[in-house]
C-alpha cells in the first residue's frame, strides 16, 4: 500500500464482539482489516446449539456476509489466523507468514473450549461444543448414539438438548450439585434439571470425571470417580472456556485471567486494545455477548474520537435454555438480602427478586421473563421497591396498577 | 293470592312442580312469614309471604338465607348412644331406663330439661307436661332465660301477666318511636325496616338508647349512648319530667292503675332533676331534655326493649321503669302507644304459653294450691310438682354441684350460650346422663353428650309458634324427614311411654298436641274472680281438628272462645291483677351487677351480628351470609385500643374473671371509651378460642333469673403472632399449630368452600414444614418474602384451584372476594402463579367487603356509585340492586354514602 490516508486498525478475531465493533466504527475514519480463525465470517454463536438441534439453519445464523465488509472496505481475512503479535513493531504476523502493520490493534480473539486432562480426553469420539466445526462433526453421529456430555453449564446443556433432539441416548454430568449455578439460584437450577429430564436427558449431578476409556482407540465409556461407568460412544466436553490470551500473553501484553484492559479496553501497550471474551477489565471476565456489545460500542466510539468509557456491565443472562427463557441479573444469589420467591413447578415458572436496603439488587427469572426488563430497569436505576413489593413479584403490570 | 291452594302442601320427592308452603321463619321473634317452594333436590326456595302480617312478604338476610340451610351434610341423621349410632328403639329404650333409673336413685329433682326458643308449641308443651306432670321435676327451663325472662317478669308484675299489649302496626301509628337496648337494624330488621319506612313516608321521629352506636342509629333522630346500666335513670327522670310538666293522663292513673304515687316519690329520689340524669347516665342535659320532650308531648308513643334492657341484673326494674311512664301518660295498648318488647327468638313466647319455664306451671298458671290443683286434674297428673323449678343459670349450677343428675337438651346449645360457658361445659361433664335432641352432628353441647337424638329441623318441623307480638303462626313441613329424624313431641312421647305413662301422651299429631294446649288456655279461665282469669286463653281454637289446624291463618291470642283475637290489650285497664289494675313498680339504684376495677377496667357487652343466629348451626351453613362478618371480634374505641397497643386487625385476648376469648380487634368509634363489644355467636366448632359466653359473669336479675350478658367487667391485651392468614379450601382444613383460627363457610362462584381465618405465632424457618403439613397435594405456587413476612400457596389440582393460603406479617391482607371467584374457572398454566397477587391485574372487579348479603354488593362498589352521583340508599338500589331486597343492610349503606360523600367534600376542599 503505496499510499495511506487513513489510520490502519487490525482487529484480530471476527466472532460477535468483533463483528459489532466493525458495526459501530466510524468506517470512515480507518482502514480496517479484519483476521477470522475459522473459515466463516462472524456468525451467532449463541445459536449453535440450536443448529445443532435442527431447530435453526446455518443461514439463519450468519449476520454479514463478506460482501457487506467488502462494501464498507474493510479486508475480511479468514482461514489465516495470526500466529504472532509484535506490538513493538506495530505488527502482527498470521500463519501463511503475511505481516500486518497497524496504527491501532484490537484483539476480539475469544475463548476457546477447555478439554478435561483426564486420560482418554483426547481419543477420537471425543469433541469440544465451541464453533460451526463442532457442530458439524457432532450433527454426523447417527441417532442412538450413547452420548455423554460432561459439564452442566450452558453450553454442556444446549449440546445436550441439541443431540437429544437429534435422537441420541444423552446422559448429562455436571461436577457441581446445580447445573448452570453461576447464572441460576439452586431453585431455578432444578427446575431445569426437571425440564432436561423432561426431554429425554439423563442428568447426573456432582459427577466427577475420573477417565474416558476406549476401545480401538475410539471412545467407549465414561468412568465417574464414584466407579459409576457410563457407555459413551460420544463425549462432548463442555467444561467450560477460556479466553483465547496466548497470542497477547507471549507478546508482553498483560495477561490476567484475561488480557488486562482500561475502561477505554485499552492494553497495557498504547494502540492496542481487547474485547470480549478474551479481554479482562477491572477484573471481571466475561463469557456472555453482552457485555462484549457493550464494549464494543464503547470502544467504537473511543476509537473515532468521541469521549466514551466502559465501567463493566451488569451481568444480566437472558437465555433460552433447551427452549426454556431463563433470565438472572445482578447479585441473584440473595445471601444477606431479602428474597422474594413466586414459584410453580409444575408450570415451570419461577421468579426470585433479591431486595437490599428497599431496593432490586438482582432477580433469577425461569420459565418466563416477560418481566425481564422491567427487572433490569429496577435493578439498573436502583429504584426503591418497597412501596411495590406485594406487587413486584407479579411484574410491571401489577405494580402499576397498584 | 289464593289461601286454599297455600296450605299445607305434602312434600314432594318425586320432583313434581311444588307449591309453596306458607311457613314461618325460625330465626328471630318477629316471626315472618315464609312461602317455601320445595326444589326436587332436597331443597327449596324460600321468598317472604306477602300475606303474613308480621312481614307482608319481606325477609331479612338470615331469612332469606334459609335455603343455604337445607343441605344433610351438617346434620345428625341417626340415633347415637355413647359414640355409636344405633335404632330409635335402642336409643329410647337407654333414654327411658336411664330417666327411671337416676330418678330411682336419686329422685324426680335430680332430672332436668333444658328447652329452647326455637321448640314449637306443641313440643314445648309435652316436654313441660312430662317433666312436671309425670316425671315430677320442677326443673325446665329454656334458653328463653336468656333472652326475654326481665320483659316477662316485668310485665307480669306491672299487669299481672306476660301479657304484651301492642301489635307491629303500632311501629307505624306511632309518632315516636323509642328503641331501648335494641339493635333492631341488625337483631329484628324487619320491624326496623318497617318503623324506617313510616320514618320516611310520615316523618315519625326515632329515639335510640344504646351505649353503643350500631347500624341502628343511622335510622334515628335522637341517639342517646347512656352509661351502660343506668336505663332506670333516664326512665324515672323521664316520669319526674312527665309529672312535673303535666304530662301525665290522671283518669288513667286513678283508674286503671295503683302505686303511682310511691313509684313517683321514689323515681324524684333517684332522678331529681335533668341535670342528675344527665350525670348519672353520662348524656348532654339538652339531649335527655330533648327525648323528655318529645315523649311529654307527644301522644302516640312505641317504647321497643330488648336485650340491652333484658339481659341485665336490673332487667325487670329497667322494664318497668320504662312501662310506668306508658300507664302514667295511658298509652298502652292503644294505636300506636305502648310498650312493645323485641322477642330474641321465634318461639319464645309460645315456650311461655305453655309454661315451659321453672318458675311457671302450665298454661300461665303458677304453682298456688288452686292452680296446680287445676292442671293436676286436667292432665291427670298424680306426681305433679310442688313448686318452682331452677332457672337456667342456677340449674346449671346444679349440676356442677352434681345435684342434677340427668339433662336433656332440645334443640339449644348451652355449652356455647350460658354465661360461663366453659363452667357450663365442665358442668356437663359431669352428668349421669346428657340427652341432647339436636338437628346438627356437632355443637358444643353434644360433644358432651351420652345420647343425641335427632329432630327434626325447619322445613321438616310442624306446629306452631308465637311471635312478639301474640301472633300464632304455623311452621309447616315442606321438606321430608332427614334420615331418621323425628318430631321432639315424637320422641318425648316415646319414651314417656316407656316410662309407663302412655295414656297421659298418645298423641298422633301436633294438631291433637295443639288442641289439648288450647283447651288447657281455657280450662277453668272463665271464672267470675278476675285473680283466676289468666290472659292467655285460646280455646277458641279448640276442636279445629286437623283440617283447622293445617289451615290456620297466624292469629294473635287471646282467642276466646266466642269472641275475636285481640290485636292489643290494656287500653281501658282490664289487667290480670286481683284487683285489675296495673302496677307502677319502683326500681332499685341503678348500678352493675360488677362495676369495672383496675384489675378488670372494661365494660364487656355481648351481642349478635346482623347475619348470624345464635351459635350459629344454621346461618353458618350459609356462604352468604358468611360474606359479611367471617370471624368473632371485639368492637373497641380506638382510644382504648391505641393505648393497649391494640390495632385494627390484630388480634386482642379478652379476659375477665370466668373466662378468656382471643378474637380480632375492629377499632370503632361507636363504641365508647371503657366499653368494648363482643358478638356470642363463635364456639369452638368453628373457632379457636372465640366463645364469648365463657367471659359472661353469672349475675343474674333477683327477679326474673336472667343473666346480665351486657356489663361484664373485663380486660384485654394484644395477642402477639408472627402471621395472620386466611386459608381457602374446598373441604375444611384445619391445621395443626395455629395461634388462631375462625372457620367459615364460603361461596367459590357458584360452588361451596371453606375461609379459615388463621394467626400463626412460629418461625419464618417452619413455614414450610407447616405448609406441607397444612395444604393438600397437588400442584403448590408459591410466593415468599420472608422479610415481609409474607407466604402465599396456591394448590392446583388437575388446573382447578384447590386451596389457597395467604399469610402475612401485617394483619392487612387481600379481601378474599376475588380469590374466592378463581375456584370456579379453571386457570391456565402460564398464568395461574398470578393468583397469588390476591386480585385481578385491572381494577374494577375488587367488591371490597361485602356489604349487601343477597346481592353481594361490596362497600367498594357503593362508594363507586355515591361518587358517580347516587346520593340516597334508593339511589343505589335502583343502580346496584343492593339493599332493595332484605333492606338488613340500609343503614351500612347509609353510613357508606354519608363518609363517602364526606372524605369527597373534604377532597374537594
Amino acid at each position: 500500500m503505496p499510499y495511506r490516508s487513513r489510520s490502519r486498525l487490525v482487529v484480530v478475531g471476527n466472532g460477535m464482539a468483533s463483528l459489532k465493533l466493525l458495526e459501530e466504527v466510524e468506517a470512515g475514519c480507518f482502514d480496517i482489516t479484519v483476521i477470522g480463525a475459522e473459515p466463516e465470517p462472524a456468525y451467532n454463536r449463541v445459536l449453535l446449539s440450536s443448529v445443532l438441534a435442527g431447530d435453526t439453519s446455518l443461514d439463519d445464523i450468519r449476520f454479514r456476509d463478506r460482501a457487506w465488509y467488502a462494501g464498507r472496505c474493510m479486508t475480511l481475512l479468514t482461514g489465516d489466523p495470526v500466529t504472532a503479535l509484535r506490538p513493538a513493531r506495530n505488527e502482527v504476523v498470521l500463519k501463511s507468514g503475511q505481516r500486518l502493520g497497524y496504527d491501532r490493534l484490537v484483539l476480539a480473539t475469544g475463548s476457546e473450549a477447555i478439554r478435561l486432562p483426564v486420560p482418554g480426553a483426547n481419543l477420537a469420539g471425543v469433541l469440544t461444543f465451541r464453533d460451526l466445526g463442532d457442530v458439524s462433526a457432532l450433527q454426523a453421529i447417527p441417532a442412538g448414539t450413547a452420548a455423554v456430555v460432561i459439564g452442566g453449564g450452558l453450553l454442556g446443556i444446549e449440546a445436550a438438548y441439541g443431540l437429544a433432539r437429534r435422537g441420541l441416548d444423552v446422559t448429562l454430568i455436571h461436577l457441581m450439585p446445580h447445573l448452570m449455578e453461576r447464572q441460576l439460584d439452586p431453585v431455578a437450577s432444578g427446575m431445569l434439571k426437571d425440564a432436561l429430564v423432561a426431554k429425554g436427558i439423563r442428568v447426573l449431578t456432582e459427577a466427577s470425571t475420573e477417565c474416558i476409556e476406549a476401545r480401538d482407540g475410539h471412545a467407549e465409556a465414561i468412568v465417574l470417580k464414584d466407579g459409576r461407568r457410563l457407555p459413551a460412544s460420544l463425549v462432548v466436553m463442555a467444561v467450560g472456556v477460556r479466553p483465547a490470551q496466548s497470542l497477547a500473553a507471549t507478546s508482553g501484553i498483560d495477561t490476567g485471567r484475561g488480557i488486562k484492559v482500561d475502561d477505554k479496553l485499552e492494553t497495557n501497550w498504547p494502540g492496542v486494545y481487547a474485547l470480549g471474551e478474551c479481554a479482562e477489565h477491572r477484573g471481571q471476565w466475561y463469557g456472555l455477548v453482552e457485555p462484549a456489545y457493550d464494549q464494543a460500542r464503547v470502544l467504537a466510539r473511543y476509537l473515532s474520537g468521541l469521549p466514551a468509557r466502559y465501567e463493566g456491565t451488569l451481568i444480566a443472562t437472558s437465555l433460552k435454555v433447551s427452549g426454556v427463557p431463563v433470565y438472572s441479573i445482578g447479585d441473584f444469589d440473595g445471601r444477606d438480602a431479602e428474597v422474594i420467591a413466586l414459584h410453580d413447578r409444575a408450570a415451570g415458572t419461577y421468579r426470585k427478586l433479591v431486595v437490599r436496603d428497599g431496593r432490586m439488587v438482582g432477580a433469577v427469572l425461569f420459565g418466563d421473563t416477560a418481566d425481564a426488563l422491567w427487572y433490569r430497569d429496577l435493578v439498573t436505576r436502583r429504584t426503591p421497591v418497597e412501596s411495590l413489593r406485594a406487587a413486584l413479584p407479579f411484574g410491571r403490570a401489577y405494580a402499576e396498577a397498584a | 293470592m289464593d289461601d286454599g291452594s297455600l296450605s299445607v302442601a305434602s312434600p314432594e320427592p318425586g320432583g313434581h312442580v311444588a307449591r309453596p308452603v306458607r311457613t314461618t321463619c325460625p330465626y328471630c321473634g318477629v316471626g315472618c312469614g315464609v312461602l317455601a317452594t320445595p326444589d326436587s333436590s332436597g331443597g327449596a326456595t324460600i321468598k317472604g309471604d306477602p300475606a303474613h302480617p308480621a312481614n307482608a312478604g319481606r325477609l331479612c338476610s338470615k331469612g332469606s338465607a334459609l335455603g343455604d340451610t337445607l343441605a344433610l351434610d351438617t346434620r345428625l341423621l341417626e340415633p347415637v348412644v355413647d359414640g355409636a349410632r344405633t335404632t330409635w328403639n335402642t336409643a329410647l329404650d337407654h333414654v327411658a331406663q336411664r330417666l327411671e333409673a337416676i330418678r330411682a336413685a336419686h329422685g324426680p329433682g335430680s332430672i332436668a330439661f333444658y328447652l329452647s326458643g326455637q321448640l314449637l308449641t306443641e313440643d314445648y308443651y309435652v316436654a313441660n307436661k312430662l317433666a312436671k306432670g309425670f316425671l315430677g321435676t320442677p326443673h325446665v327451663d329454656t334458653n328463653s332465660r336468656l333472652c326475654m325472662a326481665s320483659s316477662v317478669a316485668g310485665h307480669k308484675r306491672a299487669f299481672g301477666a306476660d301479657a304484651v299489649p301492642q301489635c307491629y302496626d303500632d311501629l307505624e301509628l306511632a309518632d315516636l318511636v323509642v328503641l331501648v337496648g335494641s339493635n333492631a337494624a341488625w337483631c329484628h330488621p324487619i320491624l326496623y325496616q318497617r318503623i324506617q319506612v313510616a320514618r320516611g313516608e310520615r316523618g315519625m321521629r326515632v329515639v335510640n338508647i344504646d351505649p353503643r352506636q350500631t347500624a341502628t342509629s343511622e335510622g334515628c333522630d335522637l341517639n342517646l349512648a347512656i352509661r351502660p346500666g343506668t336505663d332506670q335513670v333516664l326512665y324515672n327522670g323521664l316520669l319526674v319530667w312527665l309529672a312535673d310538666r303535666g304530662h301525665l293522663d290522671h283518669e288513667f292513673v286513678s283508674r286503671h292503675t295503683s302505686g303511682f304515687d310511691a313509684v313517683l316519690a321514689s323515681a324524684r329520689e333517684a332522678a331529681p332533676s335533668v341535670r342528675q340524669v344527665a350525670a348519672a347516665t353520662g348524656l348532654d342535659v339538652s339531649d335527655v331534655e330533648l327525648f323528655f320532650s318529645w315523649f311529654g308531648s307527644t301522644r302516640r308513643v312505641v317504647s321497643c326493649y330488648s336485650q340491652g334492657v333484658n339481659q341485665s341484673a336490673q332487667g325487670t326494674d329497667k322494664v318497668n321503669a320504662i312501662i310506668n311512664c306508658h300507664l302514667a301518660t295511658g298509652m298502652i295498648g292503644k294505636p300506636g302507644s305502648g310498650p312493645l318488647s323485641f322477642t330474641g327468638q321465634p318461639n319464645a313466647m309460645g315456650g311461655r304459653e305453655v309454661g315451659g319455664l321453672a318458675n311457671m306451671l302450665a298454661a300461665h298458671m303458677g304453682f298456688s294450691d288452686s292452680e296446680r290443683d287445676r292442671v293436676r286434674r286436667f292432665w291427670n297428673a298424680p306426681a305433679l310438682v310442688a313448686s318452682e323449678g331452677l332457672k337456667a343459670v342456677d340449674m346449671f349450677e346444679a349440676i356442677q354441684r352434681g345435684e342434677i343428675k340427668a339433662l336433656w337438651v332440645m334443640g339449644t346449645n348451652p355449652a356455647v350460650s350460658l354465661p360461663r360457658a366453659d363452667r357450663v361445659r365442665d358442668a356437663l361433664r359431669k352428668l349421669d346422663l346428657l340427652v341432647v335432641s339436636e338437628n346438627v352432628m356437632a355443637t358444643d353441647t353434644l360433644d358432651l353428650a351420652h345420647v343425641r337424638l335427632p329432630a327434626h329441623a325447619w322445613g321438616e318441623k310442624d306446629g306452631t309458634v308465637t311471635n312478639s307480638e301474640r301472633r300464632i303462626s304455623r311452621q309447616r313441613p315442606f321438606l321430608e324427614a332427614a334420615g331418621s329424624a323425628r318430631a321432639d313431641w315424637w320422641i318425648m312421647g316415646e319414651v314417656a311411654r316407656r316410662l309407663g305413662f302412655g295414656t297421659a301422651f298418645s298423641f298422633t299429631s301436633p294438631a291433637e298436641i295443639f288442641d289439648e294446649h288450647a283447651r288447657l288456655s281455657g280450662f277453668e279461665n272463665t271464672a267470675a274472680s278476675p285473680a283466676d282469669r289468666r290472659a292467655f286463653d285460646i280455646s277458641g281454637l279448640t276442636g279445629i281438628g286437623g283440617g283447622g289446624y293445617d289451615a290456620l291463618e297466624p292469629v294473635q291470642w287471646p282467642v276466646r272462645t266466642g269472641s275475636a283475637p285481640a290485636e292489643r290489650l290494656f287500653a281501658d285497664g282490664g289487667f290480670f291483677t286481683p284487683d285489675t289494675r296495673a302496677r307502677f313498680i319502683a326500681t332499685s339504684p341503678a348500678r352493675l351487677a360488677s362495676p369495672v376495677s383496675e384489675q378488670w377496667p372494661f365494660v364487656l357487652n355481648t351481642g349478635r351480628i346482623r347475619d348470624q343466629w345464635h351459635t350459629m348451626t344454621r346461618t353458618g351453613l350459609s356462604p352468604r351470609l358468611s360474606t359479611h362478618i367471617q370471624e368473632p371480634f371485639v368492637e373497641i374505641h380506638p382510644e382504648d385500643a391505641s393505648r393497649l397497643g391494640l390495632e385494627q386487625g390484630t388480634l386482642a385476648r379478652i379476659e375477665t374473671a370466668h373466662g378468656a376469648a382471643t378474637v380480632r380487634v375492629l377499632l370503632s368509634r361507636g363504641q365508647k371509651p371503657g366499653n368494648i363489644f363482643a358478638p356470642f355467636h363463635w364456639s369452638a366448632q368453628n373457632s379457636s378460642s372465640g366463645r364469648v359466653s365463657s367471659l359472661v359473669h353469672g349475675a343474674i336479675d333477683p327477679v326474673s333469673g336472667q343473666p346480665e350478658a351486657k356489663a361484664t367487667p373485663a380486660r384485654l391485651a394484644p395477642v402477639a403472632v408472627t402471621h395472620y392468614g386466611f386459608l381457602l379450601s374446598r373441604t375444611p382444613l384445619r391445621p395443626e399449630g395455629m395461634a388462631y383460627w375462625a372457620e367459615c363457610r364460603a361461596l367459590f362462584g357458584a360452588t361451596p368452600g371453606f375461609t379459615l381465618h388463621l394467626a400463626l405465632d412460629t418461625d419464618a424457618a417452619r413455614m414450610s414444614d407447616w405448609q406441607r403439613a397444612t395444604l393438600p397435594d397437588g400442584d403448590w405456587i408459591t410466593l415468599e418474602d420472608a422479610g415481609a413476612g409474607t407466604f402465599r400457596t396456591a394448590v392446583f389440582r388437575d388446573s382447578q384451584l384447590e386451596a389457597v393460603l395467604f399469610l402475612s406479617a401485617s394483619p392487612k391482607l387481600p379481601a378474599t372476594d376475588w380469590l374466592r371467584t378463581q375456584f370456579d374457572s379453571p386457570c391456565d398454566l402460564a398464568g395461574r402463579r398470578t393468583i397469588l397477587a390476591g386480585k385481578p391485574v385491572t381494577g374494577g372487579a375488587d367488591e371490597g367487603p361485602i356489604v349487601c348479603v343477597c346481592y353481594q354488593v361490596g362497600s367498594r362498589r357503593i362508594e363507586a356509585a355515591t361518587l358517580g352521583g347516587c346520593a340516597t340508599t334508593k339511589e343505589i338500589g335502583t343502580k346496584l340492586g343492593a339493599g332493595t331486597n332484605c333492606g338488613s343492610c340500609l343503614p351500612e349503606i347509609k353510613r357508606l354514602i354519608a363518609s363517602t360523600m364526606a372524605a369527597s367534600r373534604a377532597a374537594a376542599e
